[in-house]
């Protein structure tokens, strides 16, 4: 039986999310896209042996995803499916960096371990970010950011046409998959030449589907700019947003804020 | 295989973006827009045709396991170069924000493994010499097997490499390598039995909406092609940045006779074999791509010379 991945309906989950609406929706695609720029680099910017000073990122996908209401769930799975080349990949730490580091209070383990850990932390931060960007701003408007930030312009509308007809061509391509079920019943597998004539109609399709959109978008008067419904402002709530992030993201990075944090309790404590 | 954000380090995500966004101006120039061109819509929905061809597995003889198709080829072959690696960035982008297939910081360095190597390297400088002014299907599927091996093979490199220098991993890059090359392979070869499949049935139902550049012989064949020139500059750079970390302290066979003959003592280490893999220098390689530019600068030169005698004479 043709298999076909369920991604499509992934992405339609998403899309949906960003439809929403809640104040991290309203916010400028802009902010949220420059603040998450600016937080993956930060990420990145340790040394492989950093776990403690990493922690206190994540206030910033769990933040903006409690904002803007997108569920705990849903991004837990995608982080699933989205780890085994990671974490397989990191798995080879441990196997060749034994020489031993503290890991905390003179407990000391071989370094492999530290920096595995450190990997599966970077990991879950970036893409629970970019998750949340996404599930709170939605593609039509972060192409529109982009092209406001510098992206060539034939980029962006492209873009945004493959976001739009992603769905439509995965549809058919479903379609068409499931006739060619129906009308094989009992075939387990679909061969190579199979499959070349199947997305070979599919091209077909797709070629002469693009030539009728481009022609109701020029009957439409379009002039190569996909605009907007809802313009963009860049308000002092942005400005805030982007700049108390960055602000946050450097005190993190500058200082160990869980060693300041811990040192405060047992001051108190002791 | 693509990078993830977990195993990229800062400086070798923004030398991938800077690539990125290079090529992009570049492309984006590159594809000329008359306003009742088809080339935007192409390209996005042809984007969309790739999404939507992955989502279909075929069954790989032999293995019974099943593979799905990659695409950069097959877009190469529509669009051309330019316009397919815009689609394939746009493809990649997607992925990221979606897929979580890849990161955003990593996207640079997937945009020139998965977008560069196949549709400025593979495409101009392997597929269209090997189908030709008039492709046989034989042609086709051999263009389409060689460039689809050789594009993941890139890629998988490029893969090794950007991981090794961004140091997060402590994996060592031979073994890496004996990893990575390998499987490449295999799905290069699976990727070109897919994409001559498709690419032959376009062709025998409807020629014309294969790229017509991969038909048509070039206008001026005594010229040397600018862009062959530029991706053989790339490669020869990225070459000798890679391979000058091979290259040995010792001195070579020559400067050993010589010294051995004059008698001045010049090494105090015995001239051993050592092909051990050296750490990841960037002195070592910045003199690397210092003496490729150079060696390329006197190339040039000594071209150029020639080319004026030869025309002086005739």
């Amino acid at each position: 039986m043709t298999r076909l991945h369920t991604g499509a309906l992934e992405i339609g989950e998403l899309d949906a999310l960003s439809r929403r609406d809640s104040s991290a929706h309203r916010l400028d695609p802009r902010a949220k896209l420059l603040a998450t720029a600016v937080f993956l680099a930060t990420v990145v910017s340790w040394g492989r042996y950093e776990i403690v000073g990493l922690l206190p990122l994540a206030a910033f996908p769990l933040v903006l995803g409690a904002i803007g209401r997108v569920p705990c769930g849903f991004v837990a799975r995608k982080l699933l499916i989205a780890a085994p080349f990671v974490l397989v990949l990191g798995a080879f730490n441990p196997i060749f960096d034994t020489a031993p580091r503290e890991l905390a209070a003179g407990i000391e383990i071989s370094g492999g371990w530290i920096s595995y850990l450190s990997i599966v932390l970077r990991f879950g931060l970036t893409v629970a970010a970019a998750l949340a960007l996404v599930a709170v701003t939605g593609m039509n408007r972060l192409c529109a950011a982009a092209s406001i930030l510098g992206a060539p312009r034939i980029f962006v509308t492209q873009l945004a046409l493959l976001y739009r007809y992603l769905f439509v061509l995965a549809a058919q391509a479903q379609r068409m998959s499931r006739a060619a079920e129906l009308r094989a019943p009992g075939r387990r597998r679909m061969s190579i030449a199979l499959f070349g004539s199947l997305v070979g109609h599919l091209l077909l399709r797709t070629f002469d589907r693009a030539q009728r959109i481009h022609l109701a978008m020029r009957c439409r008067g379009f002039d190569g700019d996909i605009p907007l419904v809802r313009p963009m402002r860049f308000g002092p709530w942005d400005a805030a947003f982007l700049a108390g992030w960055i602000a946050f993201f450097a005190a993190v990075r500058v200082f160990r804020l869980p060693d300041l944090l811990g040192g405060l309790v047992l001051g108190v404590w002791g | 295989m693509h990078m993830a954000d977990a195993l990229i380090s800062p400086v070798v995500g923004g030398a991938g973006w800077a690539a990125t966004l290079a090529l992009a101006g570049y492309s984006a120039r590159k594809i000329k827009v008359a306003a009742d061109d088809t080339s935007v819509p192409m390209m996005g929905v042809g984007a969309a045709f790739v999404f939507a061809a992955q989502m279909l597995n075929f069954t790989i003889p032999g293995t019974g396991s099943s593979g799905h198709l990659g695409g950069g080829l097959i877009l190469a072959a529509m669009l051309g170069p330019c316009a397919a690696f815009l689609a394939m960035a746009s493809i990649l982008t997607v992925q990221a924000l979606f897929f979580a297939d890849g990161g955003l910081l990593a996207l640079g360095c997937n945009v020139v493994n998965l977008g560069f190597f196949p549709c400025f390297l593979a495409y101009p400088l392997l597929f269209r010499p090997i189908a030709g002014a008039s492709p046989t299907r034989a042609r086709l599927t051999a263009a389409s097997m060689v460039a689809a091996i050789v594009g993941l093979q890139l890629g998988a490199f490029g893969v090794v490499l950007e991981t090794k220098l961004s140091g997060i991993t402590a994996l060592p890059m031979n073994t890496f390598l004996l990893m990575m090359q390998p499987i490449h392979l295999a799905i290069g070869v699976v990727e070109g039995l897919a994409t001559a499949a498709v690419i032959l049935f376009v062709w025998q139902a409807r020629p014309g909406i294969l790229h017509a550049g991969s038909v048509r012989p070039d206008a001026d064949s005594g010229a040397v092609p600018k862009k062959l020139v530029a991706a053989f500059l790339v490669a020869a750079l990225a070459m000798s940045g890679a391979l000058s970390w091979f290259a040995s302290t010792k001195p070579d066979g020559l400067e050993w006779s010589v010294a051995k003959a004059s008698g001045v003592a010049q090494m105090a280490a015995p001239v051993a074999a050592e092909t051990t893999w050296p750490a990841v220098d960037a002195g070592t390689s910045l003199a690397g791509v210092v003496g490729a530019a150079l060696t390329l600068i006197v190339a040039g030169l000594i071209g150029l010379a020639v080319r004026r005698r030869f025309a002086a004479k005739a």
